[in-house]
């Protein structure tokens, strides 16, 4: 039996139309990768696989991975005018069909540049109902859905950092709701994915940036859907 | 908790609760939250529903092949004799508004599907006006259409890729007539009858939408998808019972949704978008 976790699955998602997988789980995705950027996008290159990029204009889902790349909400009604937005903040974007292969037929793989020159990869997948799951960020192989509060580190990879890290979040009082590690090569980078139960306070990410081993940390908020203002 | 309608029942009938308190004390348990956050969430739904029910204007949509629907209706039922009366028409104006709203990238209320969102927002508006129910009332009656959503989903499938449009606007009807049923101060067995009944008229029907967009025949079937909850709660509320109980009628669309072909669910390459005009709108819209 599937399980239904609450019935705010069933009456919801509140969102922008017209599909819950091509517009609001195409907005969802852009923001997560947007927020991967680590700063302002300028260019966005948005490759379309399968369903994606056979129907992307009829759904908007163009529309909405524009709206996500500059921070929107898939439930923010500035969806539909998001190209017109894209030109007021100077960001330029190009839709290209591709073959990401043996992936889920909502699946779309986000190049995107920073002003400061930085270029992010992120691939991801709309999977039914608004729900998304990232699959890949720069190389790295993950798995997380973006409705937990989401923490991802680049490490060295040796001894001591996940422990490290864990400690700190058991210090500010943070659940941890899923732990996923991987690495490049045994000694050289890694990085972990944590899923908490609620959010980190700036005290508790300064304190993990500040370990020796981390090269980068980024937290990712979920979309909280009581802070809609309607 | 509750797996099945069955079990649901069992619940309203031990603590001689109604069927939205049942969902609302197992909400609580189940995600730890507070009956007041639940209410307020209940309550932000029933804003973005309201706000998509109402005149969405003559714009034409995404795909431009809806759009003007609830100004039509409204007209027409304003300035003349109907066959189905004010009430069916206004529910049927205000599920083609959602239904325009979604096409357009307006805000929704999935409920429980984009697709299929325009059904229990009319339900419940109209309702409430035939009724004279307050906003509490009609909290109420989302939290019994979310219980019975709920079944749904867990016994079977909302999904039109999976299941048809049975599926999305069958569950969408059922809880629909659920919630007026419990609105109107029927019991909790009467609720599930209205589900069962629901569920039971749209049994078979294909998802098969032009150029696989959510406008046609979408639209239409959300108008007469709050017409088919009307009438089925009207029925159970006048104490005509679904001679197969709900859970049994759940199991029974979900079997029809495996069965029926990949043409017929969402692939638009059945039903009304694989006629011969279906086809050339879709080769217009895809350019």
């Amino acid at each position: 039996m599937k399980k239904v976790n609450s019935l705010f699955d069933i009456i919801g998602p509140i969102m922008i139309g017209p599909s819950s997988s091509h517009t609001a789980g195409a907005a969802k995705l852009a923001r997560i990768a947007g927020a991967f950027a680590g700063g302002e996008v300028v260019s966005a290159e948005f490759h379309l696989h399968g369903s994606f990029r056979e129907t992307f204009r009829g759904h908007g889902t163009d529309r909405a991975l524009v709206a996500g790349i500059l921070g929107l909400d898939p439930h923010d009604t500035r969806l539909r005018t998001s190209f017109a937005l894209a030109e007021e903040k100077g960001l330029s974007y190009e839709f290209i069909p591709a073959d990401l292969g043996m992936v889920h037929p909502n699946t779309v793989r986000f190049v995107l540049k920073t002003r400061t020159g930085q270029t992010t990869e992120v691939t991801g997948s709309s999977v039914g109902g608004g729900e998304v799951v990232i699959t890949e960020v720069n190389g790295f192989e993950v798995r997380f859905s973006g409705n937990y509060n989401t923490l991802i580190t680049r490490h060295k990879d040796v001894e001591g950092v996940v422990a490290a890290v864990a400690g700190i979040l058991a210090e500010n009082h943070i659940n941890i709701a899923t732990l996923n590690l991987s690495r490049t090569h045994k000694g050289q980078e890694a990085s972990m994915i944590i899923e908490t139960d609620s959010f980190l306070a700036e005290e508790a990410l300064t304190q993990i940036r500040k370990l020796p081993a981390m090269i980068s940390l980024m937290n990712i908020q979920p979309v909280k859907v009581g802070e809609i203002d309607v | 908790m509750y797996n099945n309608g069955k079990e649901l029942l069992a619940i309203c009938r031990e603590q001689n609760i109604p069927l939205w308190e049942a969902a609302l004390l197992d909400e609580i348990d189940q995600t730890e939250t507070t009956r007041e956050e639940i209410l307020e969430k209940t309550a932000l739904a029933l804003r973005v529903m309201q706000g998509s029910a109402g005149d969405p204007g003559e714009g034409k949509t995404m795909g431009g092949l809806i759009g003007g629907e609830y100004r039509k209706v409204k007209a027409y039922k304003d300035s003349r004799k109907t066959l189905t009366g004010e009430t069916a028409n206004r529910a049927m104006m205000r599920a083609l508004a959602c239904s325009q709203s979604n096409a357009s990238m307006g805000r929704i209320c999935a409920a429980p599907t984009a697709g299929s969102c325009g059904i229990l927002p009319a339900a419940l508006i109209t309702g409430a006006e035939e009724l004279d129910c307050g906003e509490e009332e009609i909290l109420r009656g989302i939290l019994t259409a979310a219980a019975v959503g709920k079944i749904i989903v867990q016994n079977a499938t909302v999904a039109g890729a999976e299941g048809g449009c049975q599926a999305e606007c069958g569950a969408a009807a059922a809880m629909a007539a659920a919630a007026l049923t419990e609105m109107a101060g029927g019991a909790p067995e009467q609720s599930l009858h209205a589900a069962a009944i629901a569920i039971k008229n749209i049994m078979g029907l294909i998802c098969d939408p032009i150029a696989g967009l959510v406008e046609s025949p979408c639209s239409k079937r959300n108008a007469s998808g709050v017409l088919n909850a009307l009438s089925s709660a009207d029925l159970a509320l006048a104490g005509v019972e679904s001679i197969i109980p709900f859970d049994e009628v759940v199991d029974a669309m979900y079997t029809v949704g495996l069965a029926m072909h990949p043409d017929f669910k969402e692939t638009a390459r059945g039903g009304i978008a694989a006629t011969p005009t279906g086809k050339a709108l879709a080769k217009t819209i895809r350019g």
